[in-house]
Parts: structure tokens; C-alpha cells; sequence
């Protein structure tokens, strides 16, 4: 063997290794996460084009059937196939958590920003405003809306949504602050930066992963709220099929058909369980102690 | 070039910084030194108007003919950068750890020229080169972390330099780097300044290095300037009690044959101001 090749070898496996992120840091929670969220996501985008049978044809005579090799999960009170019930009813679950998160993200993440930049005294007064928005709780906030605006997807994502601002707002504040707090800030201050450049491009990107976390948390959270709202009625109103509304349909019939229930709750647990699981491992994945040094 | 006039910064009521006067000519080194807590920071930071709101600062402090005391932030915001550029101590703490090297040189061109994305792409390596970083085309797809602290901190002199600034401020940019890594961060400034015609206060605690690279030397203790004249002056025949002191504390410089005791001593201002 002669030395040089080996001095080669040795270099590029240690630029292969730094260049990669350490494979402990996909922990299990990671890629459990991903496959749920993976397949949620998969099965609610092939119900856009595909579905096992049309999910507003009724067929009353072969209503509330067990699972059969034509109905794999069995029917719904109307006889619809409750597979294609589910798959479609994603659309509507999925739909209205992304759009309450991007809004809770977007607004919440600004506003965090620029409170941490406008100093202690705004902070504190957005911190207690910010208090109140978390105290209401999102389904009451619902069940106002519905009544002043009619239930649906606009009062079930406002209401997420004003949840979601201010908690968000807070989690951002404090990183932010400690970013700010840095050196680099003060040196993209002698470039003549203002402050608002400062805050979104120079804090946010440190404070990034933490608003990814944050991204998948709330992206559960409202999957479990657009489910109780639909099961309350307050959410989507048929035929839009959704699955709280589902399970709100099958719960007085839990004990004539139990199956019912068992699909629909059983894909809120799994997409609930997936950004749940993703959450926790991106936080550990994105850690900036582990995989860069230098930044908060 | 720059002119300092009864500069006062103060934090109510109590005096930290009192200059009655400090000029810096165009093309001239001023070497500012002190010990900690002696206002070095405070001075320069005030010539930026980045200091916390919380200090008061009056008097004048005029450059290049305009007063920057009281110039509205926008205005400030223009000169911060493009006119007067500035350095830190510890490069690995002022660059912004996401982002590119390349990108974070051309931060200024970004800001205060029109130039296009290939024109900065461009100056961008010549910048890198003339601060004598090896092979820029690798580094600028770099983050800051994977440089060295010397790499780190001509990649901050390259952002600094970058639109031609009249007036460079560097706040002990060698403090923070190994001792075989400052002489060649010392002769680069040095050489910049020369080539470029441009002013620098260079700010430190080490009078060695100051001796190094300015034409004059200003003695500051306790917020004011006690002495200020030529290197061989200072260093040669110092007036001030507390410049013999500093002298002899400093183990770099030949002949210093005066032996006072820096702690616990007050020194006494009058002399030589």
C-alpha cells in the first residue's frame, strides 16, 4: 500500500463524514414521523384523482356494511364507501391545518421578530397580549365565529389561526432576542443594515429550526382541532366529507357499527402521531449544538 | 477626516467618555488604547451612532465636513459601511453563522452600490484575494465555521473594505487570534491603509501592537484622552503616569525600565493631557 492513495482515502471519508449529517442524528422519531406523514399525505393526494369508488354516490340499500372485498373498510350510514370517505375527507383536514398554520407561522413568526426587535418594553406588552390570544381557547373562538359568520373552513381557520399567532409569537421571541444580543448583528449594523432587514435576514435563519419544529407541532395541533371542530359541527358542513365530521356520524351508531369509527379515528391519530413524531425529531436533527457550532 | 469635539457620552448623569478634542487626518493611523473599560469602545461606537440608546452623547463629532451627531438615522444608515467600515474583536462571533462567506463580503456592494450580481460575484473574489485569503472561488461557498480564526477575520477586513471606505475602524481586531496569526492580520491592515490612502483608529489594549501600525498614539484612561503624540513619543518618553504604567506592563516593548503596578492604582489625569 503505498501512501499518498491512503492519505487520499482517509481525507475523503473525513469530508464524506463532515459534509453529512451524523446518521444518530435520524433518530427513530424521525423516521417514523416522516413514513406517517409520508403516507397521510400520499393517500390524501391520490384521492385528488383517484378514489376506490365516488365518494357522493349513495347506495342507502348497502348502507353501514361491514368491511367486504368491495368495501375494504365497509360503508357509512348512506352507503358510501368509507375508504373514499376518509381519503377525501383529508383533503379537507389537511387543507384547513396548512392554511390556520402558514398564517399562524407567517404572522406569528413576524410579529415575534419585531417585537424582540423593538426592544423590552414592546415585548413584554406583546408577551401579555399575546397571553390573552393563548388563553382563549380556539374551539370556543369557533363556536362564536360560526354563529356571528356560519359554521365552516373560514371561522375553523381564523379560529386555529388565532391561536396559533400568538403562541408562535412567543416561542420566536426569546431566540430571537438572543440572536439579536449577538455580534454579527452589531456588524451588520456598521454595514448600514436597518433593523427590519436585520430581523428577517439575519435573526430569522438562526432561529429557523426552531420554526420548522414549530411548523410540524402546529400543523398536529390543527389537524386535532379542524377534527373536533367538524365533529362538533362547527367545521365543514356536508357533503364535505372530513374527519371529524366522520366520526361525529358514527358516534351514535358506535354500537351498531363500530368499524365506523375506526378508520376515520384511526387517520387523525396517525397524521396527529406523524407531526408529532417529525416535530421531535427535526428538533433533534436541526439542533444547532449538535450540527453547528456558533449559533444560539 | 474625522474631528471629535467635547464628546461627552454619558449614562445618567454619570460620565463615561469626556474628549475634548481628537482629530484623525486623512490617510492617518490613530492607534487608540487603553485598558478595559477605559471608553476605547464607547468612542468609536459613537462615531457610528450605534451606541445604546440609553447613553446620552454630546458635543461633535464631525467627518469628512458633516456632523454626525444628530444626522438622521437614514443618513447614518448611508456612511455606516460604504464611508467608515468597521472590524470586531472576535471574528468568529461577527459573521453570521448561516450564511455563505461569499455572500456575507458582498453584503455591503448589495447595499450601497448598484452593482449587479456578477459585477459583486467578481469584486467579491478580488476582495477575498486582496485580503490574501487562499483560493476564494473554494471559500466563498464556505460557512463561517469552517474557517480559521485568521481566515475569519480578513474575511470581516474584506467586508469592511469592501465599497473603499474613508475611514476604517478596527476594535482590536487581533485580540481575539493566535499571536502567529495577528502579525499577519496587523500587516495587512497596515498595507491596506497604505495602499488605499484610507484612515484607520485602530482600537486596543496592547500597546505593542498599536506601536506597530499607527502614526499616532492616544492614551485613554478613565473615559478621557491623557496623552497623544508620535509611537516614539509615547513609548520613549511618555508624560502620563499611567502611560509609563502601561508601558511597563506590556512585556513586548524593549526598555521599559518604569515599574508601576496597574492594579489598585489610581493614576493621575492632569499630566500631559
Amino acid at each position: 500500500m503505498n501512501g499518498p492513495e491512503t492519505d487520499t482515502i482517509v481525507i475523503a471519508t473525513q469530508e464524506a463524514r463532515r459534509s453529512r449529517p451524523r446518521s444518530s442524528t435520524y433518530s427513530p422519531q424521525l423516521l417514523v414521523g416522516v413514513a406517517l406523514t409520508g403516507a397521510v399525505a400520499a393517500i390524501t393526494l391520490l384521492s385528488l384523482f383517484w378514489t376506490p369508488w365516488n365518494p357522493l354516490t349513495l347506495d342507502v340499500e348497502n348502507r353501514l356494511q361491514p368491511p367486504s372485498s368491495e368495501h375494504w373498510f365497509g360503508t357509512d350510514r348512506l352507503g358510501r364507501d368509507l375508504l373514499t370517505q376518509v381519503m377525501v375527507g383529508g383533503q379537507n383536514s389537511l387543507y384547513v391545518s396548512i392554511v390556520a398554520t402558514a398564517i399562524g407561522i407567517v404572522l406569528g413568526t413576524s410579529l415575534g421578530l419585531v417585537a424582540a426587535g423593538a426592544g423590552a418594553r414592546w415585548g413584554a406588552a406583546l408577551t401579555r397580549i399575546s397571553d390573552i390570544g393563548i388563553a382563549l381557547p380556539s374551539i370556543l373562538i369557533a363556536l362564536v365565529l360560526a354563529t356571528a359568520v356560519g359554521p365552516g373552513n373560514l371561522s375553523v381557520i381564523i379560529a386555529i389561526s388565532f391561536w396559533f399567532v400568538p403562541v408562535t409569537a412567543r416561542v420566536v421571541v426569546g431566540p430571537a432576542r438572543q440572536v439579536l444580543a449577538l455580534d454579527f448583528i452589531e456588524a451588520a449594523m456598521t454595514h448600514g443594515r436597518g433593523r427590519i432587514y436585520i430581523l428577517f435576514r439575519q435573526v430569522l435563519p438562526n432561529i429557523a429550526p426552531l420554526v420548522i419544529v414549530q411548523t410540524s407541532m402546529m400543523f398536529a395541533a390543527g389537524i386535532l382541532i379542524e377534527a373536533s371542530l367538524s365533529f362538533l359541527g362547527v367545521g365543514a358542513q356536508p357533503p364535505t366529507a372530513s374527519w371529524g365530521r366522520l366520526l361525529n356520524e358514527s358516534q351514535p351508531l358506535l354500537q351498531i357499527a363500530p368499524y365506523y369509527t375506526l378508520l376515520p379515528g384511526m387517520f387523525v391519530v396517525i397524521t396527529v402521531l406523524g407531526f408529532n413524531l417529525l416535530g421531535d425529531g427535526l428538533a433533534v436533527l436541526l439542533d444547532p449544538q449538535q450540527s453547528r457550532k456558533g449559533v444560539v | 477626516m474625522i474631528e471629535i469635539n467635547n464628546l461627552r457620552i454619558s449614562i445618567s448623569d454619570k460620565a463615561l467618555v469626556a474628549i475634548d478634542h481628537l482629530v484623525v487626518a486623512p490617510g492617518e493611523r490613530l492607534g487608540l488604547v487603553g485598558e478595559s473599560g477605559s471608553g476605547k469602545t464607547l468612542t468609536v461606537m459613537s462615531i457610528l451612532g450605534l451606541l445604546p440608546e440609553m447613553m446620552k452623547v454630546e458635543g461633535s463629532i464631525s467627518f469628512a465636513g458633516r456632523e454626525l451627531l444628530g444626522m438622521p438615522e437614514k443618513e447614518l444608515a448611508k456612511i455606516r459601511g460604504r464611508d467608515i467600515a468597521m472590524v470586531f474583536q472576535d471574528p468568529s462571533r461577527s459573521l453570521n453563522p448561516t450564511m455563505k462567506i461569499g455572500h456575507q463580503v458582498g453584503e455591503t456592494l448589495r447595499l450601497h452600490t448598484n452593482m449587479g450580481r456578477m459585477e459583486i460575484r467578481q469584486r467579491v473574489l478580488e476582495l477575498m484575494h486582496s485580503v490574501r485569503l487562499q483560493s476564494p472561488e473554494k471559500m466563498v461557498n464556505r460557512y463561517p465555521h469552517e474557517l480559521s480564526g485568521g481566515q475569519q477575520q480578513r474575511v470581516m477586513i474584506a467586508m469592511a473594505i469592501a465599497c473603499g471606505p474613508k475611514l476604517l475602524i478596527a476594535d482590536e481586531p487581533t485580540t481575539a487570534l493566535d499571536v502567529t496569526v495577528q502579525q499577519g492580520v496587523l500587516e495587512l491592515l497596515l498595507q491596506l491603509s497604505q495602499d488605499s490612502d484610507m484612515s484607520m483608529v485602530f482600537v486596543s489594549h496592547d500597546l505593542g501592537v498599536v506601536q506597530a501600525i499607527s502614526d499616532r498614539i492616544a492614551v485613554m484612561y478613565r473615559g478621557e484622552v491623557i496623552e497623544i503624540g508620535p509611537p516614539a513619543q509615547i513609548i520613549d518618553s511618555p508624560a502620563a503616569d499611567y502611560t509609563k504604567a502601561l508601558i511597563a506592563a506590556n512585556p513586548s516593548i524593549p526598555n521599559a525600565d518604569v515599574l508601576v503596578r496597574l492594579a489598585g492604582t489610581r493614576f493621575n489625569t492632569d499630566q500631559g493631557a
